[in-house]
């Protein structure tokens, strides 16, 4: 059984020594097998940090975001090869490392979030495909002693009148000597040939054999595996630790006290897991031992009664409501939410006496890498990350405190060896970071036309950015409030003459973060829950009802009206079916759905989503596809199902057992329609989360006459 | 001393037979296209094949494995020729892709099993193995997919 052992072992090794620590799970196009570093980077040139050409005619994209499902390895490519006029079926990709050049062009730093990886990336990987493609004209120019004007590049050849030609790769060596253009001109949008087209991903072959390298997966000459015992609730301090019994297990190396805990470190994950098991640890618990979610929310409920710190004003509603007669409060509550992605946290750190090199699935380097530097007492030019495949990410592994890779480094300085930390599912689910629990309080009125009148919408729950390098970027300061904690509610599109936002800071000790959609992820559930409760208490159809209040926002519209048209909006349905809808715009992406469901004996059943998106010119309708559907069944998931709730300080929760989600059998229909549009490319990861509870909810009302104002949905039996 | 197979190869291993056979496979065999997401038999991105039968390896300890042939991702086929891999591209269906082995090794049971599956069949079968991404219709329309092309004589 030696060989796939060698076979894995050398390759990883090989391909880091060989390129300098880049590459991990390399892609070829046509094959299923990895590329040795070594070949690829035979030679060829490099015209600029996010693309390499060689003279195999092999052309490997540097993608600097992390790929954790939403499909960046393949929609960057394709802006890049766009403008190079590659031959796509020669296209590969690489993770960057850790590189100033690598920046997010927007935040300054290496960062995968805020849907904004292809709208950042759209000029970013076209400027460098162009750039590209004028070197090896020129190049090809001067071979030809022609002007470069005269020339024509298609499908990884640069061709002149008479069709000679020459390729990529034969241009790629002597192209290197040729000075980078400063500016290259970009193809007009009109001419695009590969983007706007629903290409296959590039790495969907590694996907379905096994091959594909998640962090979890690295495993170095040598390295040994960490678990941890971590406190029982959050803010915990450990007083004291027995590892008698564990120390004595198979397999174990070390048991050594870290700042968040007990690292028990072994050869394999299993032996640091039982021996893990068998620490005790005596803990100082804390404030937070006597913590009741239960509590929380009572507290948020009455905090929700007076007036916040104001958002936004316009008109007077508090005396629109005050005299108003037609007027209705309600108030709606989100859980705490793990992100729960199927690859537990992990980090892998070799940390060596004047060098670091970790391997994680991260979705922020560069303060990860500051933070590990910091810790190891080392530069941070010293300190390498190579970015794995994520087994998910929504949010979670882009940790602003780089809590799992700290601690990594922590457990690495006491380990003297290489050691890759994994979490347990219960460590992960358990690890904190959710998405804060949240309540809204919304008060309106619609006038005796069934217009809507008034609107005083009062959120509390606890800020995300507080406490981070975020806080002053937002401005939270100045302003007084975390607008990630009312974005979604703030810019709330109807047009009702009196309006008012008001936001209260809930504080609790429970670490929060953001989470596929950040404040939409229940602001979108609360407007558009409340919006439905006006139409009705306007007596008119929800979808009317907000068709009549975004008249100035044809985009809302455009959606709103395609999802409603595709789901057959006031056609007769199934008898016990009903339609809901919401229109909501986030991440400057504009998404509309219409739930179908039926409710049995208490047990809401979603039969069918329909979800339509203005991401402005998209660039790969399929893995935008792909998102709406994901999107629509990770918000499903929550809205169905998902809370995290504390007793004592405990969560409740612990497995998918306690934590449940949509499965196969329970998991609708979803459809998926894209607006075509000129407009400037936008997110879409999470732009098709936050209709989906509203919509569902919606659909609950109109099919039951209930209104659900609580997540997780949970119905009496008797309807 | 423990001895099974995997993907045909004959392995001899000197591990606590309590160990979870996931865990031989990942940390001791290297094979780590078979991934952990629960350790509870909740998730199915663990699932290989024992004998044919697909089981949770989270839970299964190595000793069951004991003169048993095991099957994992890897090898399923040396050059991703299954009728499911190539459907599982034709449909595009991973995102993130850590649940895909376990996915894939689920419905190649199915697919022996049942030949023709109905949306039924596919959801008794498929139903324990979560995806975090929500790729479910993806897999549904890959299944069928195979389905076809298995029933065509196409593929092997």
């Amino acid at each position: 059984m030696s060989a796939p052992t060698m076979e894995r072992r050398e390759f990883l090794k090989f391909s880091l020594a060989a390129s300098g620590g880049l590459l991990i799970g390399l892609y070829v196009p046509g094959g299923s097998k990895e590329a040795m570093a070594g070949e690829q980077a035979a030679s060829g040139f490099m015209p600029n940090a996010f693309v390499r050409i060689g003279t195999d005619e092999r052309i490997t994209v540097i993608v600097n975001h992390s790929e954790m499902g939403q499909g960046v390895y393949t929609s960057l490519p394709m802006l890049l090869a766009e403008e190079l006029d590659a031959d796509w079926s020669k296209i590969g990709y690489e993770p960057a490392p850790v590189d100033a050049r690598y920046n997010h062009p927007v935040f300054g730093m290496q960062i995968t979030g805020g849907s904004t990886s292809v709208a950042s990336g759209f000029d970013q990987y076209r400027k460098a495909g162009a750039a590209a493609r004028a070197m090896l004209v020129a190049e090809a120019a001067q071979r030809w002693n022609l002007d470069p004007t005269a020339l024509r590049t298609e499908s990884g050849s640069v061709l002149d009148g008479s069709n000679r030609r020459l390729t990529y790769g034969q241009l790629a060596e002597a192209a290197a000597k040729i000075t980078p253009p400063t500016e290259a001109k970009l193809k007009d949008p009109k001419t695009f040939k590969l983007v706007g087209k629903p290409e296959k991903r590039l790495d969907t072959p590694l996907k379905v054999n096994g091959k594909a390298i998640f962090g979890i997966d690295i495993k170095e000459r040598g390295m040994l595996t960490a678990v941890l015992a971590r406190g029982p609730v959050f803010g915990a301090k450990m007083k004291s630790f027995d590892d008698s019994r564990a120390r004595a297990m198979p397999g174990v190396r070390k048991i050594v006290g870290v700042p968040t805990g007990v690292a028990v470190i072994a050869d394999t994950f299993w032996q640091a897991k039982m021996a893990r098991d068998a620490v005790r640890v005596d803990w100082d618990e804390g404030a937070m031992s006597s913590f009741d979610t239960a509590d929380l929310i009572q507290q948020y409920r009455e905090t929700a009664k007076s007036p916040g710190k104001s958002v936004r004003r316009d008109g007077d509603p508090d005396a629109e409501l005050a005299k108003a007669e037609k007027k209705i409060e309600a108030v709606y509550e989100v859980p705490y939410l793990p992100h729960a992605m199927m690859e537990p946290l992990n980090c892998a750190i070799d940390l060596r006496a004047d060098s670091c090199e970790i391997w994680t699935g991260t979705q922020f380097q560069t303060v990860d890498r500051a933070s590990a530097a910091q810790v190891a007492g080392l530069p941070p030019e010293k300190v390498q990350i190579h970015t794995t495949l994520l087994g998910g990410g929504f949010g979670r592994r882009a940790n602003p405190h780089s809590d799992f890779v700290i601690e990594a480094t922590h457990v690495a300085k006491a380990a003297g060896a290489a050691v890759k930390v994994v979490w347990t599912r219960e460590d992960d689910m358990q690890g904190g970071y959710y998405r804060p629990a949240f309540v809204h309080a919304i008060a309106g009125s619609v006038d005796a036309d069934g217009n809507a009148a008034s609107w005083r919408s009062r959120l509390v729950g606890q800020s995300i950015m507080a406490g981070t390098m975020f806080e002053e970027v937002m401005g939270m300061k100045q302003k007084g409030y975390d607008p990630a904690s009312v974005e979604g509610a703030d810019d709330l599109p109807y047009e009702i003459p009196n309006l008012a936002i008001e936001s209260h800071q809930g504080e609790a000790g429970v670490p929060v973060q953001w989470w596929r959609s950040v404040g939409h992820s229940h602001t979108g559930f609360a407007t558009e829950c409340f919006i439905d409760e006006l139409a009705a208490l306007a007596k008119k159809d929800p979808y009317e009802f907000r068709r009549g209040l975004l008249k100035k926002h044809p985009r809302h519209l455009g959606v709103l009206e395609l999802a409603a048209q595709k789901a057959g909006w006031g056609k007769p349905l199934p008898n016990g079916r009903a339609r809901g809808i919401a229109v909501h715009f986030a991440f400057e992406s504009y998404n509309a759905q219409v739930a179908e469901v039926s409710v049995t004996d208490g047990k809401v059943r979603v039969h069918r989503i329909v979800s339509a998106l203005d991401c402005g010119r998209y660039v790969n309708p399929n893995i935008l596809a792909a998102q709406l559907e994901g999107g629509a069944i990770f918000a499903a998931s929550a809205a169905l199902y998902q809370e995290l709730t504390f007793e004592n300080g405990r969560l409740q929760q612990t497995n998918f057992h306690s934590f449940p989600m949509v499965r196969m059998n329970d998991c609708p229909e979803i459809e998926t329609h894209l607006i075509e549009s000129q407009e400037k490319s936008t997110g879409a990861g999470e732009p098709g989360v936050p209709c989906t509870a509203p919509a569902i909810a919606n659909a609950i009302f109109a099919a039951t006459g209930k209104r659900v104002r609580k997540l997780p949905i949970r119905m009496p039996e008797a309807v | 001393m423990i001895s099974f197979s995997v993907n045909k190869r004959p392995v001899n291993i000197d591990v606590d037979p309590s160990t979870p056979l996931l865990w031989v496979l990942r940390d001791n065999l290297e094979l780590t296209g078979t991934k952990y997401g629960c350790g509870v038999a909740q998730c199915g991105a663990c699932t290989v094949h024992l004998d044919g039968e697909a089981v949770r390896s989270c839970v299964a300890p190595v000793s069951r494995a004991a003169g048993k042939e095991v099957t994992t991702i890897e090898g399923l086929s040396s050059d991703v020729s299954h009728p499911l891999q190539l459907a599982w591209i034709a449909e595009d269906v991973p995102q993130c892709g850590y649940c895909q082995s376990g996915q894939i090794m689920s419905a190649a049971v199915l697919l022996r099993e049942k030949p023709r599956p109905t949306d039924e069949d596919i959801d008794d079968a498929m139903t324990g193995n979560i995806c975090r991404c929500g790729t479910y219709p993806r897999i549904r329309k890959a299944i069928h997919r195979a389905a076809g092309t298995i029933a065509k004589g196409g593929a092997k």
